[in-house]
C-alpha cells in the first residue's frame, strides 16, 4: 500500500510508520503545520508543533529512510478546531479540540488530500486498534489501557477507518520506546504532550480570556438565587468545577460549592451542591457512527472524558441523537464533551453532549439552562 | 533518476574533485611560514589567480568566504557600514525586489536594527530590473544612497539583468553597485570589473560547497563580518580552506571557458523541455523572460494552473524526477515566492509553480523522464488541489 504517515516530532508516531516501513508499505511522512507562527522550540511537556518537533519528524524520516513534507494547514485547523474551541467555550461549554482535530483535520483534510494524491492510508501513532470483520473495519481500545485513544477517535465512520492504520494499537508505551531507542531514533527519549496543544503554557483560562476579554459577571446560588461572588468570565469555568470559583461568601449550611451550570444568556455562573451535578441521562447532538447505525435500544457501555471509566448504560440511538440512561449517576458532565459508546471494547460511535438531567432528583433540571445553539 | 534542479546545486567537475581530493591528502595552513605553509598558500594564491581570470578581474580583488550567503551578507553589510561611517555618511541602499533572500535578509536586519533606509526596486512582470524605478530612486536618494545591489540573473524565474547598463546608471553616481552572480556565472558571460562587488559560489559552478567568493576591488572598503587572524586583506579572516579553494578554481575555470557551447547546448535542451511541458499541459504558464537572450540557459520555470507546487514536487519526486518550487521555506512551510508575487503574480499562481534547473551535466534522457511523469503528476496534483480549498466551519 502507498501509505501516508504523519509524524509529529514524537516518538509514537515515529514508531507508527517505522512500523509501517517493515510492514513493506511504500510509505511517505508528512509533518503537519498547525501554527502560522510557532514557537522555536517546546518547553517541557506542553504544547507542540514547533520548528523543533518540525525538525525531530524530518529527522526520524531521514533516518527510516523515506521522502518527509511539511503541509500547512494552519488555516484550517485555525478554522475548525481553535475558533471552534473559543466559540464552545463562549457558549458555556466544554469541548475536546483532539477530537475536532482528528474529525476534520487528520481523518479529513489530510486524508482526503491523501487520497488524492494516491495514497491508500494515513498512518498515525494513536494508540488504538484496528480489526477487520468480513464486511466492516472495527475500533476497539488500545492494548495499553492507559494510553487508549479510542476515545479521540470515535468520531471516524467507517470509510475513514478503512483509510486509517494505527500501527501502535497493539502495543504498550514503554515498549514503544524501547522499539524506539534499539531503532536510533533519537526521539525515543522525549517527554509526552498533554494538555491542548495551541495553549502552549496551559493556562486555558488565559488564553481565553486572551480571546474573547474579560466579560464579569455573577456567580449565583442555583437554589437560593443569592449572588455569592463574582467572575471575569463564564467560559473559564466548566461544569462540576469546585476550586478557584471566587466565592466572596461562604454558603449558609458551609457545604461546598460547585459549578453545576452555566446560564451563557445572562453571563451566570450557577453554583450548588455537589448532589445537584448527578446525572443519570445524557443526551448528544448527531452521533457520528464508526459502523452500521445500530437500531433500537441496547445495553453498552458509555464514556464522557478521555480518560474516563466506562460506564454501564441503555443507549437509545436516533438520527439527531444518542439518548443514554446511566446505570449509576455519575457527576459533573459538561456539554460538549464527547460521549462514546462501546460494546466491550469495540467503538460503536459518539456524539458531542447537548444536555444532561437527573431522573432521580427530586427538581429534576436541565442543562444547559437556556437553550443556546450549538455548533459542533 | 531524472535531476532537474541544478539551480540548486549541480554535480562536482571532475576537474573539481581532482583539484580537492589532491590537497585533502596535504598538510598545510596557508598562513604559516614553513614549507607546508608556503606550498599550502601557493595553491591558494593560484587558486585566486585563476579565478580572477575567469571573472576579468585582478587576483587582488577576490577574497575567498564561505559561499554564496557569507558572500552577499559581507556585501550589503560591510559596505552599508563602510558607507555609514564615512563623512559624507551614506545610511540609504537600495535592493532589488526579487534579490535572493541572502541580500533581502540582511538588508532587513540593517532596517530593523541600524535604521537604514531601503529602496526595494521593482522588477518588470519577467523579472527584469525596471530601469526606471532605479533612476527614481537614485534621484529620491542621491545623497544618502551608498550602495545598489542587483543580482545578475535571477534564480528562480531565470531573468537576466543588464548590469552593464544598470553599472552605468548607478557607478555614474557615485554610488557603489553588488551584484549576486550565483546563477549566472558559468552561464553568461560575467565581467566583474563592471561592478564594485560580485557575489560566486563554488557548489553552483560544480565546485565544493562551503566556498565561494566576493570580488570587491583593493580601493573599495567593507567593513569585515569575521574578525581574527587578518586573512584576505582583513576583510574575511578565518584559515583558509586550501583543498575547497582548489576545487572551487577548477570548477569556476571549467565552467567558464566552457561557458560558450555549454550555455548553446543546454538552451537548446531548455527550450525543449518548455515546447513539451507546453505541449503536454497546454495551459501551463512559463513565468520569466520570453526572449531567450534574457533569460539563463538551464532556467525553466511554470505555473501549473489549479496545482499546488508541493503537491506536484511531491508526485515528481515520488516519481523520481526532482525539481524544486525555487521559492524559500518559513518556519518549514513553504511561502508562495516572492519574487512571483513581485512580478505582480496572484498567491494562487506563486503556489502552484515549480522550476525545472538544467545544468552542465543534463541530457535528453531528463527531459524525456519529466515529461513520461508530468502528465498524470499534474492530473493528480489537480485533484488534490481541489480537496485543499478551506471549507466553512
Amino acid at each position: 500500500m502507498r501509505v501516508l504517515a504523519a509524524l509529529s516530532g514524537g516518538v509514537d508516531s515515529a514508531v507508527a510508520a517505522a512500523r509501517a516501513v517493515d510492514a513493506g508499505h511504500d510509505v511517505v511522512a508528512v509533518h503537519l503545520a498547525l501554527s502560522r507562527n510557532p514557537s522555536s522550540h517546546r518547553t517541557g511537556a506542553r504544547g507542540c508543533c514547533t520548528l523543533e518537533d518540525s525538525r525531530d519528524a524530518r529527522r526520524v524520516a531521514d533516518a527510516l529512510g523515506i521522502a518527509f513534507y511539511i503541509w500547512d494547514l494552519s488555516e484550517r485547523f485555525k478554522a475548525e478546531v481553535i475558533d471552534n474551541f473559543v466559540n464552545e467555550y463562549a457558549q458555556g461549554h466544554t469541548p475536546n479540540p483532539c477530537i475536532r482535530c482528528n474529525e476534520s483535520i487528520k481523518f479529513s483534510a489530510v486524508l482526503d488530500r491523501a487520497i488524492a494524491l494516491d495514497f491508500d492510508a494515513v498512518c498515525t501513532g494513536h494508540y488504538a486498534s484496528l480489526v477487520d470483520r468480513e464486511d466492516c473495519r472495527e475500533l476497539h481500545r488500545a492494548e495499553d489501557v492507559t494510553k487508549d485513544q479510542s476515545y479521540v477517535l470515535a468520531v471516524l465512520d467507517q470509510q475513514q477507518l478503512k483509510r486509517s492504520m494505527f500501527p501502535l494499537g497493539g502495543s504498550i508505551k514503554t515498549d514503544v520506546r524501547r522499539e524506539a531507542s534499539e531503532r536510533g531514533l533519537l526521539v525515543a527519549e522525549k517527554p509526552e504532550s498533554f494538555d491542548v496543544c495551541f495553549i502552549s503554557d496551559g493556562d486555558t483560562a488565559g488564553w481565553l480570556t486572551s480571546k474573547l476579554g474579560a466579560q464579569p459577571g455573577d456567580v449565583r446560588d442555583i437554589t437560593t438565587g443569592e449572588v455569592l461572588g463574582a467572575h471575569e468570565g463564564a467560559f473559564a469555568f466548566t461544569v462540576g468545577q469546585r476550586r478557584g470559583l471566587g466565592l466572596s461568601r461562604s454558603s449558609a449550611d458551609g457545604a461546598p460549592r460547585y459549578v453545576v451550570g452555566i446560564d451563557t444568556a445572562s453571563n451566570t455562573v450557577l453554583v450548588g451542591l455537589s448532589h445537584m451535578l448527578d446525572v443519570d441521562e445524557i443526551t448528544t447532538l448527531a452521533p457520528r457512527w464508526c459502523g452500521a447505525p445500530p437500531v433500537g435500544e441496547f445495553e453498552a457501555l458509555a464514556q464522557i472524558r478521555a480518560h474516563g471509566e466506562a460506564l454501564g448504560c441503555t443507549v437509545l440511538p436516533t438520527n439527531e441523537s444518542i439518548r443514554v440512561s446511566l446505570s449509576d449517576p455519575v457527576r459533573g458532565v459538561a456539554p460538549g464533551q464527547s460521549l462514546v459508546v462501546y460494546d466491550g471494547t469495540r467503538v460503536i460511535g459518539s456524539g458531542t453532549i447537548g444536555s444532561t438531567r437527573s431522573s432521580r432528583s427530586p427538581n429534576a433540571r436541565e442543562f444547559p439552562m437556556h437553550a443556546s445553539g450549538t455548533s459542533a | 533518476m531524472g535531476y532537474l534542479d541544478h539551480a540548486a546545486t549541480t554535480p562536482m567537475r571532475s576537474e573539481a574533485v581532482a583539484a580537492m581530493t589532491a590537497e585533502l591528502e596535504r598538510v598545510g595552513n596557508a598562513s604559516s611560514l614553513h614549507a607546508s605553509g608556503r606550498r599550502a598558500r601557493r595553491v591558494v594564491e593560484e587558486s585566486r589567480e585563476r579565478v580572477a581570470a575567469s571573472l576579468g578581474v585582478r587576483p587582488s580583488d577576490v577574497v575567498f568566504t564561505s559561499g554564496g550567503t557569507e558572500s552577499d551578507n559581507l556585501a550589503i553589510k560591510g559596505l552599508y557600514w563602510a558607507g555609514r561611517d564615512r563623512p559624507d555618511s551614506r545610511t540609504a541602499l537600495a535592493v532589488s525586489a526579487v534579490e535572493h533572500h541572502a541580500v533581502l535578509d540582511p538588508t532587513q536586519w540593517l532596517i530593523d536594527h541600524e535604521g537604514a533606509a531601503v529602496c526595494f526596486l521593482r522588477v518588470d512582470d519577467t523579472g527584469q530590473l525596471d530601469l526606471d524605478g532605479l533612476r527614481e530612486c537614485i534621484g529620491e536618494h542621491e545623497s544618502l544612497l551608498g550602495l545598489v545591489s542587483i543580482m545578475w540573473a535571477n534564480n528562480e524565474v531565470g531573468a537576466i539583468n543588464p548590469i552593464a547598463e544598470i553599472a552605468e546608471i548607478v557607478r555614474s553616481r557615485g554610488v557603489l553597485l553588488h551584484s549576486d552572480a550565483v546563477q549566472a556565472v558559468g552561464w553568461v558571460d560575467v565581467d566583474a570589473s563592471l561592478v564594485d562587488a560580485l557575489t560566486v559560489s563554488g557548489h553552483k559552478v560544480g565546485g565544493p560547497h562551503g566556498v565561494g567568493a566576493l570580488v570587491i576591488g583593493r580601493d573599495v572598503t567593507a567593513t569585515p563580518l569575521l574578525h581574527g587572524g587578518g586573512q584576505e586583506r582583513d576583510v574575511r579572516s578565518g584559515t583558509l580552506d586550501t583543498p575547497a579553494i582548489a576545487g572551487f578554481a577548477a570548477a569556476l575555470e571549467a565552467a567558464v571557458s566552457t561557458q560558450v557551447e555549454r550555455a548553446k547546448e543546454i538552451s537548446t535542451l531548455r527550450d525543449d523541455l518548455v515546447a513539451r511541458v507546453l505541449k503536454l499541459v497546454p495551459d501551463a504558464v512559463l513565468n520569466g523572460p520570453k526572449d531567450t537572450t534574457d533569460r539563463l540557459p538551464g532556467n525553466a520555470h511554470f505555473t501549473f494552473p489549479g496545482c499546488e507546487g508541493d503537491a506536484l514536487l511531491m508526485l515528481l519526486d515520488a516519481a523520481g524526477v526532482e525539481c524544486s518550487t525555487g521559492s524559500a521555506c518559513q518556519a518549514g512551510v513553504p511561502q508562495p515566492s516572492h519574487v512571483l508575487v513581485a512580478m505582480g503574480a496572484d498567491e494562487a499562481s506563486a503556489r502552484g509553480s515549480l522550476r525545472f534547473s538544467l545544468g552542465h551535466t543534463s541530457t535528453s534522457r531528463d527531459v524525456d523522464e519529466l515529461i513520461a511523469m508530468l502528465g498524470p503528476s499534474v492530473e493528480r496534483a489537480r485533484r488534490a488541489g481541489l480537496t485543499s480549498v478551506p471549507t466553512a466551519v
